[in-house]
């Protein structure tokens, strides 16, 4: 049996610029994977990769044995990944409900009230239940990563990818949503999580992989990873400069 | 508080209070030929037929932000189908309304595979070229009258009605039902989950394609569906004219610009804007129409006061100060036991 995800050599350049290189991994069912590496370093162009957003210019991507790479993002989505976005795209002009019902609705296939249901079971889950019928628009930094993840969740996912879902959090917020994407795990959700708060990370994957001008310079187990010279470099580099 | 305290609705005490006076007021206009001059019932027969094309071009480009110019091309198509199909196929006037329809469908796919490759402004001017070359087609079909058009020979007239007063009833209650008929399509359409993935499109394409949503598709039947009612309003549009010319078919002025003043004074992007929009137009034409020139000055300022004011319409700053919803599309999320708050 093949990997849940398999990535088989995927480039993509803009120019002169490459941004992923000859990319190749496989991820298990049910695992937990971090990506790290500097600002720039591919990692969100990897995440575009796998969703379709983008098309690479050598490699595949397969997903459940399934060859993904001439797939629509939509296609993509219906079959059981989904991503949330580094920058919240909400739709602004819709309440925090009916963003999850086009989820629940569109990716996942259901209708009426099972999909009612299914939305404000992970509201409650995600923590914006009292905020249902606010416009999406008005919420704030917070509140919009939120209902990134939420409706990720509303998709009823096989695969979740976390693009820096942490980042400009306060302490309790971040620790608070932490608890919220290991419950979602432990259910049974395979996650690809990229993130430069590394301790929210290590509190949830299984394994590492470092990722810079596009090339996977590292894979493993995430302390070994982190203790490795080479990601020290490269990592605390940018630690220093933030 | 767990979400099992909490239920969803999609009803509010406006729509209801709103359905069952809709319901009342369409009783009254079914009836218009007992109560209303010959006259009235033509002027109303135009509004609601105006009012049938301004609710397709807002979902075609409040929704679905299709900004095409072009409408003109299905209104004119529908009008000429009209014709043909009953002087050369013999059809009755009703069916080769319905006809229309159809034909307009079919020539919508060919012309939405053609200027679905354009976005934005050049999209828009690609709709209005396309329309052009309808104009210029038509008017080389010398069967139809050619560049001078043609008139509804009398014998498919008299085929409506023996009487005139039973023809003007049959074409004022065929431009009701066209205007009813669209509305409701819209609007279920909106609500419906198609509708639900047109409005996230609107909002933002990228999170929509991401969520599952084939962007290209959902735009795709909407442009069909609404070139496919605009055909029929049009062929309704030149039963009620009988006479047709390719000058006055596919008038940009009389079926797009026009179409899009009353969207946008009225509200673009929800259900009751046209509606509004179209009871202003036809009030301000009743009232400055003989005034000439002044008339579409007025028309254009007023445009742009609104664009500039409320660029939401009238409908839109009705709904900011009332939270209304008279056609309701969204959901709310409410506590189910009886606390319900303030």
């Amino acid at each position: 049996m093949s990997a849940f995800l398999r990535l088989e050599n995927v480039c993509k350049s803009f120019g002169a610029v490459t941004v992923a290189d000859d990319l190749s991994y496989d991820l298990a069912e049910g695992e937990a994977l971090g990506i790290i590496g500097p600002n720039g370093a591919g990692k969100t162009t990897m995440f575009n990769l796998i969703t379709g957003t983008l098309r690479p210019d050598s490699g595949q991507v397969h997903f459940q044995g399934k060859n993904l790479t001439g797939l629509s993002a939509a296609r993509r989505c219906r079959s059981g990944l989904v991503r949330s976005f580094q920058v919240p795209q909400p739709f602004s002009g819709m309440t925090v409900f009916e963003n999850a019902m086009i989820a629940a609705t569109q990716a996942a296939g259901l209708t009426g009230n099972a999909a009612e249901r299914l939305c404000l079971e992970v509201l409650d889950q995600t923590g914006l239940l009292d905020k249902a019928n606010t416009l999406a628009g008005s919420l704030p930094l917070l509140g919009r990563k939120r209902l990134e993840l939420t409706r990720a969740l509303c998709t009823r996912p096989r695969l979740l990818m976390l693009d820096e879902i942490a980042g400009g959090l306060t302490e309790a917020e971040c620790t608070a949503l932490v608890g919220t994407i290991r419950d979602i795990h432990v259910s049974g959700v395979t996650i690809i999580w990229i993130e430069h708060v590394v301790h929210a990370l290590l509190a949830v994957v299984d394994r590492l992989i470092v990722i810079d001008f596009g090339r996977k310079i590292a894979e493993g187990e995430p302390q070994a990873i982190m203790q490795s010279p080479e990601v020290q470099e490269i990592y605390l580099g940018i630690e220093v400069d933030a | 508080m767990s979400h099992r305290d909490y239920s969803v609705t999609r009803s509010s005490r406006a729509a209801r209070v709103a359905t069952v006076l809709g319901a009342i007021l369409l009783v009254v206009l079914i009836a218009a030929p007992w109560w209303a001059g010959r006259a009235d019932m033509r002027l109303m027969g135009e509004l609601f037929l105006y009012l049938a094309l301004a609710s397709l071009w807002n979902l075609l480009a409040g929704y679905a932000g299709l900004v095409s110019v072009g409408q003109q091309a299905f209104v004119g198509f529908g009008g000429y189908m009209l014709f043909a199909l009953t002087i050369f196929a013999g059809l009755p006037p009703v069916v080769a309304v319905l006809g229309a329809g159809v034909l307009g469908a079919l020539i919508a796919v060919p012309v939405a595979l053609l200027i679905f490759r354009l976005r934005g402004a050049y999209f828009a001017i690609g709709t209005w070229v396309v329309a052009e070359v309808f104009r210029l087609s038509f008017a080389q079909i010398s069967a139809l009258g050619g560049g001078s058009g043609s008139s509804l020979p009398t014998n498919i007239v008299r085929s409506m009605a023996a009487s005139r007063d039973g023809r003007e009833s049959l074409s004022y209650w065929l431009a009701l039902g066209a205007a009813v008929l669209v509305i409701t399509v819209v609007y279920l359409f909106l609500r419906s989950r198609k509708g639900l993935a047109l409005s996230a499109i609107r909002d933002n394409e990228l999170a929509a394609g991401s969520l599952g949503i084939d962007i290209w598709r959902t735009k795709f039947l909407v442009y069909v569906i609404t070139a496919a009612l605009t055909a029929t309003v049009g062929a309704l549009i030149f039963l009620q004219k009988l006479r047709i010319s390719p000058d006055a078919a596919f008038s940009v002025n009389d079926w797009t610009a026009f179409v899009i003043f009353i969207v946008v004074i009225g509200g673009i992007g929800t259900v009751e804007g046209p509606i509004i929009g179209t009871l202003i137009f036809f009030a301000l034409r009743e009232t400055l129409a003989d005034l000439g020139t002044i008339y579409l000055i007025v028309l254009g300022i007023v445009a742009i006061m609104i664009m500039l004011k409320a660029p939401k319409g009238v409908w839109g700053l009705i709904r900011a100060r009332y939270d209304l919803q008279l056609f309701p599309l969204g959901f709310r999320v409410e506590r189910s036991n009886n606390d319900k708050g303030t």
